[in-house]
């Protein structure tokens, strides 16, 4: 166990109880609203379980202890996206303005490893472009999925695609043990998705207008249905695209349901004029964070909602909000002498395994405390967390890039989204421009925890209605917050708190410096 | 009879490596080029010339 606390004290988590033996029926004592991936065995298959509980892009919890990796190595795509300038990234995940490394299948392999060695909680490899990863042939991508079965058979394979050559590779997916595919549909009716798609290349020849939108839709819906029968997860992301298709996401949302979809991921239409995209040019705005929020509620119910997307780039390396992908360059990666020794990252995920019951069970009782001494009518809040992973409090309120925003109420504490900000404190001196923008962003916040904050930021926020929080420094981000909705509901029956429903916050969009 | 690429424009994505039957088009010095020697514009292939249908930065033109 030694071992394993001294790599926790590397990964900055805090301190890591050790697992304590809780009755395994505990992990499966969902009763919490929030009972979705995050959740585990009760509403899900256990096969299925196997396969999401270690992968950060489909379980709300393993995106706390797990890492992820993209590598571009996937540069043409077969569509054209209004989202979307190609002189940039995929748009497939909605990622405007930025430009990734490309890497040949070699290069990206040496990558991997080098990486792996350096990051344990590193559990799974993503091809998501920066074109689509299946056009071409997926020539690139099938290579570099080879390589990896062969030297690094422990991580796990995933790709996106925006579907319209999916059904000719279904069964080399399932070849090379790809257990999960993340489709972007963005429409089921070809009259929106013409308004989205300008053209598809398609069967030796270019497609425009409905004709184009009608054969995409048709190729996503067979592709979709060919996973499930492959026993292969998807994932379905959707591009929010206010006036074009946000009501129509709805339709989405029952459609891929119905499917046999596993998740559905609705992000924001990110658009700035300087993205040179055609939105961007023609003025097509993205959602606001209550809109977006507001539409993901009403989803709920349907397909398996995720909320916590980060919409990464194309090369992003590291754990939730973080992006590593800069240390990695591919001069540094050619000089390394690589190992391949995968025992420092199995000794990891044990660990977490260990955790995983007591966890389970931790967060149950605290949630059972709040609603036995909370009434029906207290409304949930929102919090805005400072963490670096391990669903603990645990980042300076300066350092925070983005902040998770957790939902509280009665049945309990769920994950809702996350806010990216700038940093406020670059080298030790707060930034008054950037402290407005944390402001914005987490606007419709009661709270904001952290593991430590200046003076100066924390009357700011005060001022603005918005409690900063540092008396659960380093303890657990949900059990902190149904304390703290505790409180909260007593302080609001004596009336010295007021609710802040009504106030909107400001999403956007990545950027590496 | 042939096709060329407008260095200028491309933005190296590969889509018409890929795409074309003659294996005309390769990578050259961080820009792709079509040999002259190779291309067809695609006849007795495809209805239309297979670069310029896939090419998202629309720069594979007649030379
Ligand atoms: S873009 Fe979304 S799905 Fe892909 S790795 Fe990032 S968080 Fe996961
Ligand atoms: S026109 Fe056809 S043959 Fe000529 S380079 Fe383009 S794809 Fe190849
Ligand atoms: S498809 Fe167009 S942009 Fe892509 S490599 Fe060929 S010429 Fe360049």
């Amino acid at each position: 166990m030694g071992n394993v606390i001294a790599l926790d004290g590397i990964l900055g988590l805090g301190e890591l109880k050790t697992a304590v033996d809780a009755p395994q029926s505990a992990a499966s004592g969902c009763s919490s609203s929030s009972c979705g991936s995050s959740d585990g065995p009760a509403d899900m298959a256990p096969d299925v379980w196997e396969k999401v509980k270690n992968h950060p892009c489909y379980s709300e919890e393993a995106h706390h202890y797990f890492a992820r990796m993209h590598v571009a190595v996937a540069p043409a795509c077969n569509i054209q996206c209004n989202y979307c300038n190609r002189k940039y990234d995929c748009s497939n995940e909605s990622r405007p303005g930025v430009v990734s490394e490309k890497l040949t299948p070699d290069q990206a392999l040496r990558k991997v490893l080098a990486v792996a060695q350096e990051i344990p909680q590193l559990s799974v490899i993503g091809i998501a472009g920066p074109g689509d990863s299946l056009a071409a042939g997926g020539k690139n991508s099938f290579a570099t999925f080879e390589a990896l079965a062969k030297h690094a058979p422990d991580l796990k394979l995933c790709i996106s695609t925006n579907g319209l050559a999916l059904p000719d590779h279904v069964e080399r997916l399932k070849n090379y043990n790809v257990d999960h595919v993340t489709i972007t549909i963005n429409m089921v009716d070809p009259e929106v998705g013409e308004r989205i798609y300008p053209w598809i290349f398609y069967d030796h020849r270019r497609w425009t207008g409905r004709d184009a939108a009608k054969i995409l839709h048709e190729r996503q819906m067979l592709g979709l249905e060919m996973l499930t029968s492959a026993g292969i997860l998807a994932k379905i992301n959707s591009v929010m695209i206010p006036g074009i298709n946000d009501e129509h996401l709805k339709d989405v949302n029952k459609a891929v349901k119905s499917r046999g979809a596993f998740l559905h991921n609705i992000m924001p239409l990110i658009s700035d004029p300087a993205h040179g995209t055609h939105f961007g040019l023609t003025g097509q705005r993205g959602p606001t964070a209550q809109e977006l929020k507001l539409l993901q509620d009403e989803c709920e119910g349907g397909a398996k909602l995720m909320r916590h997307c980060r919409q990464c780039r194309a090369d992003a390396v590291g754990l939730l909000g973080e992006d590593r992908g800069a240390e990695f360059t591919t001069e540094k990666i050619e000089a390394l002498e690589l190992k391949f020794d995968d025992s420092v990252r199995r000794e990891y995920r044990e660990h977490v395994e260990s955790e995983r019951a007591e966890r389970h069970r931790s967060k149950a009782a605290a949630q059972a405390e709040v609603q036995e001494v909370v009434g029906d009518d207290v409304a949930p809040i929102l919090i805005a967390v400072a963490t670096k992973g391990g669903e603990r409090i645990n980042e300076h309120f300066g350092h925070a890039k983005e902040f998770q925003i957790y939902e509280v109420g009665v049945h309990g504490a769920k994950f809702v989204g996350h806010r990216r900000v700038e940093e406020y404190c670059e080298g030790g001196e707060g930034n008054d421009d950037a402290l407005d923008v944390v402001l914005a962003a987490i606007n419709d916040c009661a709270a904001v925890f952290v593991a430590k904050i200046g003076g100066c930021p924390k009357k700011s926020l005060e001022a603005a209605g918005i409690e900063p929080v540092d008396r659960f420094a380093f303890e657990y981000i949900e059990e902190s917050a149904l304390t703290y909705f505790k409180d909260y509901a007593e302080r609001l029956a004596q009336g010295t708190a007021t609710s802040r429903s009504g106030h909107d916050a400001v999403i956007r969009p990545a950027m590496r410096a | 009879m042939a096709y060329k690429i407008k260095a200028s424009d491309c933005t190296a994505c590969g889509a018409c490596e890929a795409e074309c039957p003659n294996i005309a088009i390769s990578f050259k010095k961080g820009t792709y080029v079509i040999d002259p020697a190779k291309c067809t514009e695609c006849e007795g292939h495809f209805k239309s010339p297979q670069c310029a249908a896939v090419c998202p930065a629309d720069c594979c033109v007649p030379a």
